[in-house]
């Protein structure tokens, strides 16, 4: 009996490790969240949905395949689906840009969540991306624009909107799809400003130094908790089982959040949004808020 | 006292303006300068003045950065918030400053502009932003990312209200500003030659390995482009603001 308990503690004390990502350096996050063969949002959407369509396009320019789009069926729920998709080999890599969108993939995402409002359904975001791309065409039509409108929207959608860092969460190109009522992360996926690369050539002045970086930039899931940046971690296993376990907390908390009324999930989010950051000598914000809901037409 | 224009290089006598005589480059303007000349003498009421960052990712060094950065500039953070009035109308007005470490943006930016944007929706008074910022501020980590996400939702706030926001866009304006409040007004303006952008110009040549073309994320580039309404000249720049203030205040519905 002693023996039994004993062991259990050890099960016990590996799950967690595992669990907080502890005893994983931060650095191997980064590798692990980039992966070849980690898998994605189109594979999560499969294994979470008992039918799933594809939408394409931005009706304004083209459809970038670096955006995956559709609706879904999960037990008997219409459910908007929005990811990243980076490719699962090379040849689709290429195609995907390596899950840097463009604006039209912004604007696509823009969209489809405009049209699960308008029809009741809830959204759920898969983000795994490095960032939203670099590129000339990118500026030209206005990828800060696209984000930001994104942003904006998303932060008032009178519907339900679940996060999930799959992988790699890369500054404002993964925030563009990141704005919700809840945001998880599996265990080992990151979630950052600027990459550990980035942030190795600009601060520390050393692009070699981005194991370092990645360190000092508390990147990781179990920082991002300890921060109260997501509200969980779900923990990584085989794809079955981690495709299970994101599917049994979209359950959860749809069932949750789809009771609620509109304008009270609206304001909670905005509060949660508005509540992080780090200042000092500032003045109590809640109040104020409270009374532009009050002169809020829609959130009245 | 002449000064060497840093675009042409000629030592030049600068008015209040502060544009090149030689070659019409802007040199950048302190808050002071900035505020004589978009609001009435004497207007301007500063809010949250004593806000400061705090070390919220526990990154070696920060807090030296900022006190060397509050020294340099004699500024506590790197935007200045306050009531003001233009030309005789009420509004809420935030300045940006490059000057306090490149203008990023931290949890101090992401607040008071937040806060200025509140404080507009709750006076119904138009907001009046001017950018000039590298981005988000990478010291304070996931924390810089966040703010941009919550200026962005006090924007949708002043949409919901329907409180006027205007920008005013001044070299530079990139990264996490461009891609969250700045490309939110109901009226972007910007000042001729400023770089305004996402990305940096050195990651994009670095992507698609060649030379950028002339003029590329210049604000003339974003007229162009469709993201900015219009170029306006700094001597214009307060009868501007004065008329799209008073060309967006709504009439009180005679109903209700």
């Amino acid at each position: 009996m002693a023996d039994l308990k004993q062991s259990l503690d050890t099960i016990e004390s590996v799950v967690k490790t595992s669990y907080t990502c502890e005893g994983t350096s931060s650095w191997d996050c980064v590798l692990r969240s980039r992966q070849q063969g980690r898998p994605g949002a189109k594979t999560f959407i499969d294994l979470i949905c008992d039918s799933f369509m594809e939408l394409h396009g931005d009706r304004l320019y083209g459809d970038d395949p670096a955006m995956i789009g559709g609706i879904g069926m999960v037990g008997g729920r219409a459910i908007t689906f929005i990811g990243n998709r980076k490719g699962a080999n090379f040849k689709e890599n290429v195609l995907c840009n390596y899950g840097m969108s463009n604006p039209e993939g912004y604007r696509k995402a823009l969209r489809l969540a405009k049209q699960a409002e308008k029809f009741g359904r809830p959204v759920v975001c898969f983000i795994d991306t490095p960032g939203a791309y670099p590129g000339l065409g990118a500026e030209e039509r206005g990828i800060g624009q696209a984000i930001a409108e994104n942003l904006k929207v998303f932060s008032t959608l009178k519907t339900p909107i679940l996060c999930f860092i799959i992988g790699e969460g890369g500054s404002g190109g993964a925030l563009g799809i990141g704005v919700g009522d809840k945001l998880y992360m599996l265990e080992h996926a990151v979630y950052s400003v600027i990459t550990p690369e980035g942030f190795a050539s600009i601060l520390l002045r050393d692009p070699s130094k981005a194991k370092e970086a990645a360190e000092a930039m508390k990147m990781t899931s179990h920082h991002l908790k300890e921060f109260s940046v997501i509200h969980d971690i779900i923990p990584e296993r085989s794809t079955e089982q981690t495709a299970q376990a994101i599917k049994e907390t979209i359950i959860r908390d749809l069932d949750v959040l789809c009771n609620k009324p509109l304008d009270n999930l609206v304001r909670y989010r905005l509060k949660k949004i508005r509540g992080i950051g780090e200042v000092s000598g500032g003045k109590e914000w809640w109040q104020p808020l409270l009374e532009v809901f009050t002169k809020t037409e829609s959130l009245r | 006292m002449p000064d060497l224009c840093p675009n042409c290089q000629k030592e030049v006598a600068l008015d209040a303006y502060r544009i090149c005589p030689s070659c019409n480059h802007y040199f950048p303007l302190t808050i002071a300068q900035r505020l004589a000349l978009t609001v009435d003498k004497d207007s301007f009421v500063e809010m949250s003045a004593e806000m400061r960052s705090r070390n919220p990712i526990s990154l070696a060094g920060y807090e030296d950065k900022l006190k060397e950065n509050e020294k340099k500039s004699s500024l506590n953070d790197a935007v200045t918030i306050g009531s003001c009035t233009i030309e005789g109308d009420s509004a809420i007005i935030a300045i940006m400053s490059f000057a306090f470490m490149g203008g990023s943006m931290g949890s101090v930016v992401g607040e008071k502009i937040t806060q200025a944007m509140i404080e507009g929706a709750l006076r119904g008074w138009p907001v009046v932003i001017f950018t000039a910022s590298g981005g988000a501020r990478m010291q304070e980590g996931i924390f810089s990312l966040m703010q941009m996400a919550k200026t962005a939702s006090a924007a949708a706030l002043l949409e919901e209200t329907k409180t006027p926001l205007f920008l005013v866009l001044t070299n530079p304006t990139t990264g996490g500003v461009t891609a969250s409040f700045a490309m939110l007004g109901d009226v972007i303006l910007a000042e001729p030659g400023a770089i305004i952008g996402f990305a940096g110009p050195r990651v994009i040549e670095g992507t698609i390995r060649e030379k950028l073309p002339e003029g590329f994320q210049r604000s003339e580039f974003q007229l162009s482009k469709g993201f900015v309404d219009a170029l306006v000249s700094r001597d214009k720049l307060k009868q501007t603001l004065s008329f799209l203030i008073k060309t967006h205040t709504r009439k009180e519905a005679a109903h209700g």
